[in-house]
């Protein structure tokens, strides 16, 4: 399982630019981000090259930040690939909480990254389903 | 040390009257002649000093509000000469001008006795070493504990407030048993003596004396974890003497009045009625022993009830229960009124989000809006949107029940809400902008 950073941004003007500016300065090379469209406050997760790092400098800088668990799969860029992932998990009956698509390896293959509510079932089933997971190392460095 | 003055804390109470009423009959008589505006005042409802003879003549002089000592301003309500004067402190005035309040040398020494008696009440002892945190200047506050501490005999240190970390680090290394501030700014040390790793096991304190805000139960409760202390609460305000009119002792169960210095009653702030003990309404205050600038029936704004059940400490004063809101704090919400204590103790204790807290009123349409700003701190709850959405929803569900009206939750980031090293600004209305 790979380690995303969360992090709470208050429904307040240029929160995403200090968020990505305090990383830039540090040198920290984002990967993959999502943001959902909230109106109170939101919380954005983001993949990068060095999440501890992210998370230290974030909390010197009076953000409210965690590490969470997702699991990174790859999935082939051709129909019915995605189809085959989730088809494992539903019949696992692991639910996802929330996912978001990582396109940094151009061609051949998508790197989707998932919450789920079981991921030791999940992990379980998709690589047993032949879905191939990342780990930490090859996905902080993608 | 259980008692700084027994004699006087002790009293029988048809002894106390009897002190009373010459001090009340002392008081009236300097004010009628040194100081125009009372006399003024007593001759409009036929009040002459002669015609005191029981303490019940009291409820028949006009109240002094403070608005009367702006307007008298700056020392136009003073009863002794300015020779006499030793002392000049102002209070923080938030709008036009401060009010000035004079001490003569005896004002200051019964100022000392006063606050002895409530440092001693609440735990103090000559052993103990005491940060004065409140700001040291024009404040009453730093000076009337800084004084109380020495006549009771343990050792000052007026750190005044600011430079957190330094205070911190003085805590340690002089081994300070013994904290005065404002609750606010109390939580804010703790903050930060946790950023800094020391732990109140690293620490030798034991006593915590706070006053000059407003604060509940749950705040106190928040200060007696964080600092493992003993945490009391004294009251007072600059126009009657500063901190030393009232203060809890060890057993936290009201504030002690120091009844033959101030003779207090509780009034309906609407009809100006004297209310029997136990029914909340608005603290009237008359000083009966101060030279400078006594104050027949001020009315203080702040709200409450008395208690005359006794104690189990054996002192035989009245007290006032914790302070409940200032008739001028409380919000009118939607017709509902709303006091900032009140949000204070509906969120104090709630985990994930900081003791610190902002109140904004806003009108929508219409409509009155509150919207009650917290800062999160606690990064587990951001692994999925539900968990978030919960402590919104319980929080607000909360307040719902204290006080019955609807909020807007705001969430910030830690250290967003400023934090002050004296009174904490709880409130901003925009209503009117």
């Amino acid at each position: 399982m790979v380690k995303q950073v969360s992090v709470f941004l208050e429904n307040a003007k240029g929160r995403l630019f200090e968020v990505s500016n305090t990383l830039a300065k540090t040198g920290i090379n984002i990967n993959g981000i999502s943001l959902a469209d909230t109106t109170d406050f939101g919380i954005l997760r983001l993949i990068v090259n060095d999440p501890y790092e992210t998370v230290k400098v974030l909390k010197e800088n009076s953000f409210v930040v965690e590490l969470t668990e997702v699991i990174a799969m790859r999935i082939a860029d051709k129909p019915g690939a995605m189809a085959q992932a989730f088809q494992l998990l539903n019949d696992a009956e692991v639910s996802v909480e929330y996912l978001y698509a990582v396109n940094k390896e151009k061609g051949l293959n998508a790197i989707l990254v998932l919450r789920t509510e079981d991921h030791e079932n999940a992990c379980k089933v998709l690589s047993g389903g032949g879905i191939e997971l990342l780990s930490e190392e090859e996905f902080y460095a993608i | 040390m259980n008692y700084f003055n027994e004699k006087m804390e002790r009293i029988d109470r048809e002894d106390l009257k009897k002190i009373q009423l010459e001090r009340l009959k002392k008081t009236v008589e300097r004010c009628y002649h040194n100081v125009p505006f009372y006399k003024e005042r007593l001759d409009s409802v036929g009040m002459t000093p002669e015609k005191f003879t029981s303490l019940d003549d009291l409820k028949e002089i006009p109240f002094t509000t403070k608005a009367d000592i702006r307007d008298h301003y700056p020392y136009g309500l003073f009863a002794a000469p300015m020779k006499e004067i030793v002392r000049l402190h102002a209070s923080s005035g938030t709008t036009g001008k401060p009010t000035v309040v004079g001490y003569t040398r005896n004002d200051l020494n019964m100022w000392a006795e006063a606050m002895a008696r409530l440092l001693v009440a609440a735990g103090l002892t000559d052993e103990d070493i005491v940060q004065v945190s409140f700001g040291y200047g024009l404040f009453t506050g730093a000076f009337g504990l800084h004084y109380g501490i020495e006549n009771v005999g343990a050792t000052v240190v007026p750190t005044s407030s600011g430079n957190t970390e330094k205070q911190i680090m003085l805590m340690k290394d002089f081994g300070t048993t013994a904290l005065v501030g404002t609750p606010s700014y109390a939580i804010h040390m703790a903050e930060v003596a946790e950023q800094m790793g020391i732990k109140k096991e690293d620490l030798k304190l034991r006593l915590g004396f706070f006053g000059a805000e407003a604060s509940t139960e749950e705040m106190r409760a928040e200060l007696e974890k964080r600092w493992g202390i003993l945490a009391t609460e004294n009251y007072g305000m600059s126009e009657l003497v500063g901190p030393g009119v009232a203060g809890e002792c060890i057993y936290k169960k009201g504030m002690h009045i120091n009844e033959e210095l101030f003779i207090p009653e509780i009034i309906d702030p609407a009809t100006g009625e004297v209310l029997p003990y136990g029914e909340k309404g608005e603290v009237v205050v008359t000083t009966i022993c101060k030279e400078g600038i006594p104050l027949l029936r001020y009315r203080t704004k702040d709200i409450t009830y008395i208690i005359d059940e006794p104690c189990e400490c054996g002192r035989t004063t009245l007290r006032f229960h914790k302070m409940q809101g200032r008739s001028d704090d409380m919000l009118i919400i939607k017709g509902v009124n709303v006091f900032p204590s009140q949000i204070e103790s509906a969120i104090t204790g709630t985990s994930g989000i900081s003791p610190h807290y902002q109140l904004i009123v806003t009108k929508e349409g219409y409509f009155d809006a509150l919207e009650v700003v917290l800062e999160l701190v606690d990064g587990s709850l951001l692994n999925n949107y539900k968990e978030l959405v919960a402590l919104e929803r319980s929080i607000k569900h909360k307040i719902r029940t204290v006080v019955g009206i609807d909020v807007k939750i705001k969430l910030v980031n830690p250290n967003t809400i400023e934090r002050s090293q004296g009174k904490a600004k709880r409130v901003v209305d925009l209503r009117n902008q």
